[in-house]
């Protein structure tokens, strides 16, 4: 791979997912092969990217210009050390999405597979623009791009719930982004007069401390993806959509888009120090801290598995967006962190949400006592994504919230130590008794499952792509605790080049 | 070859109003409406190469091209005169009547008796002619009759549709449509008491001296014309009009003229405004700046939740356009050169925008013979080519990054800023989002509810109606990253305009 330059396998990430949406129509008939297409592209573009991560760190910042819309705004691509951290993570997991998708899809034999897949690589082709946009308006295309092929992801049922969804999908995410958003980016380019990333900010300066508060607000809520309250309401909305699309959501790429995207506007529009001397982020740390502990409290209170999943990854998106709050160094590289641990513990969260619904047609908590003796994989691959969400070693989670601790500590920001060490407690409350519950009861014996053929409890695990799936991300929750040296150095290097 | 290119290229300026007239002459001698469509196709098509070849001649030289009727000199004959903004309005219509011929044949075929087509084939050139004459005219009268030319046969047009109520329609937008040029050529009519000329440039130089005597006749002449032609614009609340007439016209009828009537009479102001009047004139002594900004943003509401209610597509579009001419005239409005460049972009983009919009329609009305939302459901799988078209102008015309609107929203939200109305800012992207939800709406229908009788048999239109469509959904996306032909000369226009004219 060392032949390719770092310039050829930017390009190739941008276009691979292309080309997989362009292809997977002409093989409509075959689903064997159109899904062959998908895992093909899938590998292809984690080769790509995972190549890039060498050259990156050996400080590379490959670039490509595309178009020049208007003098001054242009279509352009830059890698920087944590948009290659969200691409790895996006591309690592599409692999494993896909797997766990064909395994799903076919299972509960979803309709229009082709438009499922054709969608979902767009999805990924966005987020890779995303991830590698140059300046704030490729990132702004990329965003509206990934809205927009998500909602037909979202609206997959098409029964009337699904529309309904959609709607408040729709509405939520393009209506903050164009009322919030493109003003903040209009706002951005009257006042620095450009609109590229740069290290250390473009704002110093530029504008008092008042227009700096209110400018950062309009980023914060309209790039509503990242799902601070109040504009979350989306997110749980969407769980109407099959469980590969909610993994999409809130492990792969949107909700991921989001808080990248916060984080890379505070680190690079901003600048941490520009908004750390002028105290006008200082209110960020309350409203992300009241998100946090407020969307575990309504998680808490759910009883549907997928619901209270997606409060929680309102919880956990909030704890990015706190740390980058906290605008030091550690706590910045903390939030990096935690977007690739979250990432890798909630896929594996709803791919066991999803497993029980394709084996037992369980979709409640209450009704699942004892279900991780039937799918002991599963469940234990759901405990290790819980342990993860509550912030427990050995698993990604915990690494997150320690640098966010420290970099707290460092500041003296109690509230935001507070903020944590609640959630935790929060966390464990509603994650522990499921699996609790899932293990409560004596493992069912085989008079038992006779006698209970028409409850349709004489399920075992679901297809073996799925349990693939989730224990490979489950695996990869632990592994990244005990070698959590990529993300890190990809933390670590973007540190170094925001403060030499 | 090149000779004759060499002895033509100084008369492209009168050939391009020639062409059409004299081919609507030919076509209404004939009797299939196949010969009639032929004939007016290949008078259409050296249209939009005569357009551009003299805005690039325009724009090469910096210098306007004039072209003196039987050589009389400017103030004394009538010049036709092509500057930056009256090329970029010249290749905007052009281009657009051209592209929606392959589309016309077998719309007009199904949708029109057979004895008339070869008439409504002479309408719409005439119609063609009278607005090509509007724009390339420099004269303040030759531009009224022009603007009667293409109004009546504009009517005749609509009234050719297959409903009843389009005869109402036609009625409705012949009061309103004389009421509006009466009340152009009052104005033009004070002008020449006043200062003896009709020449548009010739009249901007008099004015100066004559606004020392005749300050309340200039202004009263000012005010009839703005208003004359905003009746035409149809900007709210003159706008009543146009629901039904876009509604009830035959398909291709309201295809050409909701991409190009209201877009030169949106031409026809920013002439009077900028060129004749001038900006001190206008916006230092008069409100009409806060006037404009008030109404547009008053359309860009009001028409767009109409649209969000309407159960008809093509009034839906309508409505759309009532809201989007909002935008055109905010910029206006704004009257600086970020606020005029967005409008003028706004001209050509919604032009493009509109017209694969109005066409996808024409396509629906050609295979289910409706286009209200109970017919159209479930066309999505069914005709899904057509409806991946919808999709795409649908977000050119939300103004979604990475197509054509999101450009003209950048400029006059600029515009805005520039004007230190951030306010208007947010109104702007406020009323995209009602956008988002009346296209949404359609989409909602579409994709999501169950196929309708008259869907279950329909499917995706013959290539000479989806090539036209597609050309111009490209276009959507390809302006919202390429903007050197709109931006780029709408800026140059903007900078005419507001610089020369502010010395």
């Amino acid at each position: 791979m060392t032949s390719f330059t770092p310039e050829f396998l930017l390009a190739a990430a941008l276009v691979i997912p292309w080309i997989a949406a362009a292809t997977i129509p002409l093989a409509h008939a075959a689903p064997n092969v159109r899904e062959a297409v998908t895992l093909l592209a899938a590998g292809a573009l984690a080769v790509v990217t995972w190549s890039l991560y060498p050259a990156v760190l050996a400080g590379a910042r490959p670039e490509l210009q595309l178009a020049q819309v208007v003098p001054g705004l242009d279509v352009a691509f830059r890698v920087e050390p944590l948009g290659l951290l969200f691409a790895l993570v996006a591309s690592t997991l599409w692999i494993v999405n896909s797997i766990y998708s064909i395994g799903y899809m076919r299972a509960n034999e979803e309709p229009r597979q082709t438009q499922f897949y054709v969608c979902f690589a767009v999805a990924i082709a966005s987020a890779m623009a995303l991830a590698f946009s140059k300046n704030l308006f490729t990132l702004f295309i990329a965003y509206e791009v990934l809205t927009l092929s998500t909602y037909p992801l979202v609206t997959h049922k098409g029964n009337a719930e699904a529309i309904k969804a959609g709607r408040v999908y729709l509405v939520l995410l393009i209506g903050t982004s164009m009322v919030l958003f493109l003003p903040a980016i209009l706002a951005t380019w009257v006042y620095a007069g450009t609109l590229d990333f740069t290290a250390g900010g473009i704002l110093a300066g530029k504008i008092g401390p008042l227009a700096l508060g209110g400018l950062l607000a309009l980023f914060v809520f309209g790039i509503g993806k990242a799902a601070v309250m109040p504009v979350h309401f989306w997110l749980p909305a969407a769980m109407v959509a099959p469980t590969p699309v909610s993994a999409l959501l809130h492990a792969v790429a949107v909700v991921k888009a989001g808080v990248f995207s916060i984080l890379k506007v505070i680190v690079y529009i901003f600048g941490i120090d520009t908004l750390a001397g002028s105290s006008a982020g200082d209110w960020l740390v309350y409203v992300a801290g009241t998100t946090v502990l407020a969307a575990s409290v309504v998680a808490l209170r759910q009883d549907n598995l997928k619901k209270r999943l997606a409060y929680s990854t309102v919880s956990q998106l909030s704890y990015v967006v706190l740390a980058a709050a906290i605008l030091t160094p550690i706590s910045a590289i903390g939030a990096a962190i935690h977007i690739a641990g979250h990432a890798v513990a909630k896929i594996t969260l709803f791919f066991a949400a999803g497993a029980i619904y394709t084996a037992a047609h369980k979709t409640e908590i209450s009704e699942l006592d004892g279900i991780g003796w039937r799918m002991p994989w599963t469940m234990t691959a759901f405990a290790i994504g819980s342990l993860a969400m509550i912030g427990l070693p050995p698993t990604a989670g915990f690494l997150g919230k320690w640098f966010l601790l420290q970099g707290s500590m460092q500041t003296e920001q109690w509230v935001a130590v507070a903020v944590v060490v609640a959630s935790t407690i929060l966390n464990a409350s509603y994650f522990l008794p499921i699996i609790v519950r899932a293990f409560s009861t004596a493992p069912p014996t085989e008079a038992d499952t006779a006698g209970t053929h028409h409850h349709g409890d004489d399920h075992g695990e679901a297809p073996w792509p799925m349990v693939l799936a989730l224990s490979v991300t489950a695996a990869m929750t632990v592994l990244m605790f005990f070698a959590p040296d990529v993300p890190l150095s990809l933390a670590k290097a973007m540190i170094a080049e925001v403060k030499p | 070859m090149i000779a004759m290119l060499e002895s033509v290229g100084p008369h492209l300026p009168i050939l391009i109003v020639i062409i059409p007239l004299l081919g609507s002459l030919l076509v209404a001698f004939t009797r299939s409406g196949n010969l009639a469509w032929l004939i007016a196709s290949l008078s259409v098509l050296p249209l939009p190469v005569a357009a551009v070849l003299m805005t690039m001649s325009v724009l090469r030289t910096g210098q306007p091209l004039v072209y003196e009727m039987g050589n009389w000199p400017a103030p004394y004959g009538i010049v036709y005169k092509v500057d930056a903004l009256s090329g970029f309005v010249l290749c905007v219509v052009a281009a657009i009547a051209a592209v929606i011929m392959p589309f016309a044949r077998k719309s007009v075929a199904t949708e029109i008796p057979s004895h008339q087509q070869s008439w409504f084939y002479a309408l719409y050139l005439l119609c063609l002619c009278g607005l090509l004459g509007i724009v390339i005219t420099g004269d303040a009268f030759n531009a009224f009759v022009f603007l009667e030319i293409s109004s009546l046969s504009s009517y005749a047009l609509i009234a050719l549709g297959r409903h009843r109520r389009a005869l109402l329609a036609a009625y409705q937008y012949l009061i309103m449509g004389t009421i509006g040029a009466t009340l152009y050529v009052i104005g033009v009519g004070l002008l020449y008491l006043t200062t003896g000329s009709l020449n548009f440039d010739d009249l901007a130089v008099r004015l100066a001296e004559a606004d020392k005597t005749y300050h309340a006749s200039l202004m009263a002449a000012l005010g009839f014309m703005v208003v004359g032609i905003c009746l035409k614009i149809a900007l709210f609340p003159l706008h009543v009009w146009l629901p039904n007439a876009y509604a009830y016209a035959p398909s291709f009828a309201t295809t050409f003229l909701a991409g190009t009537a209201t877009k030169v009479a949106l031409y026809l102001l920013i002439r009077v405004l900028f060129s004749v009047f001038g900006v001190a004139m206008v916006y230092d002594r008069l409100p009409i700046s806060d006037v404009l900004v008030v109404l547009s943003v008053a359309a860009m509401f009001i028409a767009s939740v109409s649209a969000i209610f309407e159960n008809n597509a093509k009034r839906m579009l309508a409505y759309s356009s009532l809201a989007q001419i909002g935008y055109i005239t905010l910029g206006i409005g704004l009257a600086n050169i970020h606020g005029l460049t967005g409008a003028l972009v706004h001209i050509a983009n919604h032009a493009v925008i509109k017209t694969a919009l109005f066409l996808a329609l024409g396509a629906v009305v050609y295979r289910i013979g409706s286009a209200h939302y109970s017919d159209m459901a479930g066309l999505g799988r069914r005709m899904p080519l057509t409806m991946g078209a919808v999709v795409i102008a649908g977000l050119g015309l939300m103004g979604t990054p990475g197509t054509a609107g999101f450009i003209s929203k950048w400029y006059l939200a600029l515009g805005a800023i520039d004007a230190g109305l951030w306010s208007v800012v947010f109104l702007i992207v406020a009323s995209s989002l009602l956008s988002v939800i009346y296209v949404g709406r359609l989409t909602e229908v579409i994709f999501f509810r169950e196929p309708s009788p008259r869907a279950m048999a329909a499917r995706d239109p013959p290539l000479s109606m989806l090539v036209p469509l597609y050309v111009l959904a490209a276009a959507t996306i390809y302006l919202g990253f390429d903007t050197r032909a709109t931006a780029e000369i709408a800026a140059t226009a903007a900078g005419f305009l507001v610089g020369g004219l502010t010395r």
